[in-house]
Parts: structure tokens; sequence; C-alpha cells
């Protein structure tokens, strides 16, 4: 699975980081893989959430060390 | 604007998390050149907000110096800015508020002589103004220009605010062919600070929609807010077809 582009949103609250996940996403052509790391928390519960009602495609969310890694597949058209 | 600044993406978080904005809805929003004739009563809602909203470019026209019985309703202004023309301290108002704004001030009234040079250089236009000469002088113009103009009155408790986009909709004069007799001027008659409030919040939600493309608009309604009783009516406007208005093409 190839990843385009990787942002790391730890430290970003909420709805900074989702907004900045939909900037990285704008820049990216259909299908292509973003990696996003989130805090624990506020930002794993929504964000994703958040991505999915825009209508791209959440591929993967595992812990990574004190954070969340994600893959969005970017779909949506409406960023 | 093609990149945000960290700064600018917090400053619009609000506008850019609603799906009907958007990042791509913010971007337009950043580069927009928008006209608003009147920095008083309408104005100072109109003003506030689309600076806040960060529209990138705002023209102001008004030659009027601040009064103190302006201060009642026109909110930008402050009271050791008396004397001060408005469009200055409209100027004033909005760079303290968001230094992103280009603001370009015109020191003096619209008329039939410099209306189209100055409403030319806007994507959209907001009608602030306090009489019915300068509100059949914006809408001929704009009407045939294709302007689009976001229109309101308000007297005492009451306002209206609609939408005019001239290819294919009615205009003012479609509404009010000729000056209705007995008019009262704003600046002669009362008028409720918060009815300016508003009429002139809707003109700023309507411009915003207008720019980003949002649809369902006020373009061929009228809504009419009545504060003492505290109801709005809405009325459907329809082109008349014998309309006094300046475009032969609308004929």
């Amino acid at each position: 699975m190839k990843i385009s582009k990787t942002i790391d949103l730890t430290g970003e609250l909420c709805p900074i980081n989702f907004i900045k996940a939909k900037i990285a996403l704008e820049d990216l052509n259909k299908q292509e893989i973003l990696e996003i790391y989130l805090d624990d928390g506020m930002p794993i519960k929504n964000v994703p959430r958040s991505l999915e009602l825009d209508g791209h495609i959440v591929l993967l969310i595992e812990k990574a060390n004190e954070a969340y890694r994600v893959l969005v597949q970017r779909e949506g058209l409406n960023v | 604007m093609s990149e945000f600044s960290n700064e600018q993406i917090e400053r619009y978080s609000r506008n850019m998390v609603l799906n009907e904005i958007g990042i791509t809805g913010q971007r337009k929003i950043n580069k927009v050149k928008v006209l608003v004739i009147g920095a008083g009563g309408l104005g100072s809602p109109v003003l506030m907000y689309l600076a806040a909203a960060g529209v990138g470019d705002i023209g102001i026209i008004d030659g009027d110096k601040i009064e103190l019985s302006n201060l009642q309703r026109q909110t930008i202004h402050a009271t050791e800015n008396i004397g001060m023309s408005k469009v200055q301290s409209a100027k004033k108002f909005i760079k303290r508020l968001n230094t992103d704004v280009k603001v370009t001030t015109y020191e003096y009234f619209l008329n039939k002589d410099n209306s189209q040079e100055i409403i030319s250089k806007y994507d959209l236009i907001i009608d602030g103004v306090d009489n019915f000469q300068s509100r059949y002088l914006v809408n001929d113009t704009c009407v045939y220009l294709k302007k689009p103009l976001v229109e309101a009155g308000i007297i005492g408790f009451v306002g209206m605010v609609t939408l005019i986009l001239s290819d294919d909709g009615p205009c003012y004069r479609c509404l009010y062919p000729e000056i209705p007799d007995r008019a009262p001027t704003c600046s002669k008659a009362g008028v409720l600070g918060a009815t300016a409030g508003i009429i002139g919040s809707i003109q700023a939600s309507e411009a915003i929609k207008y720019i980003v493309g949002i649809e369902e608009n006020l373009n061929g309604r009228v809504i009419f807010w009545d504060g003492l009783t505290s109801t709005i009516h809405e009325v459907k406007l329809h082109r008349n077809k014998d309309c006094l208005s300046s475009s032969p093409k609308r004929k």
C-alpha cells in the first residue's frame, strides 16, 4: 500500500486537526492514501469519523506508541 | 492565499468545518472582492461579518462623517471617532479585526457619474444606503453591469432583504417600480438599532452563501422582518416585464 503523504497531527486540537487533514487530502488525487498521526481521546474518536462523513475511506486505525496511526483513502469531493 | 498559515486555519476553522463552505469555500471567500455601499446601520454588521469571514478585498463607499446620533445603530463606529469619515473609521475597525482583508475606501457618495466605474471593479455588491434615489441607482447599475446585489432596507422595527441576480431574476424596481409615496428617509425617521443588526446580518449571510455557491438563496424572494410582532413574512418576487430598470436586455 503506497502512502502518498504523512502528517503528524499530534498536539493539535479539534477542529484544527480535522481541517489540516482535509487540507492534506485536498492535495491528493482520488484513491491516494494519507497517513495521519492523531492523539488518543477526542482526536482519534472524532477525526476519522468526520473524514468518513466527508466521503473518504478510513482503511486502518492502529496504536502507534502514545498516538494512533490512521490511513485514509481520498474519495470525497467535498473538501 | 493558496496556502493557509496555521493562524489562518485557526481563524477560519469554524467556516472550514462547515460542509457547505469547507476548504474550497474558504479559498473563495479569501479571494472575492465585495463592495459595501454605505458604512452605516446595515453596513456595520455587513462589514463586521465579511471582514471576520476573511473576504479578501472589501471596498467601502460613503461620503458621511460620524455623528453622535449614528452610534445607536452603527456599531462599528466609536464615540472617540465622531467627526471622522465613516469609511476611515470602518477601515480602522476592519484592520483591528482581521489584517488579511484588503480595504479600499471611497470617501464620497455613489452618483450616476461614478457608479459604473466603482461597481464594475467588484464581484458582489451589498446595498446599505438610506434613501430611495441611491437604492435605484445601485439597482440599475448592478442590473446593467450584471453584478449580483444583496439589497436591503430598514425603518423603525421592520426591514426587508433580497438577493438580486440580474441575469435571471427580478430586481428592486420589480418590487418598487418608483419611489413609494411619503417614503421617509432613514436619516429623518426612527429606527431600532437591532433592526439594522438583524437585516445586515442576513445580508452578510446571503453574501457568504453566494460567494461559496450555496444555491438556496433569496433570489426571487423577499424577506420582511417585523420586529414589533417578531414575525418574518416572505413574498415571491417576479420579474416585471415593464421594469423600468436601465438594462435593455431585461425588456
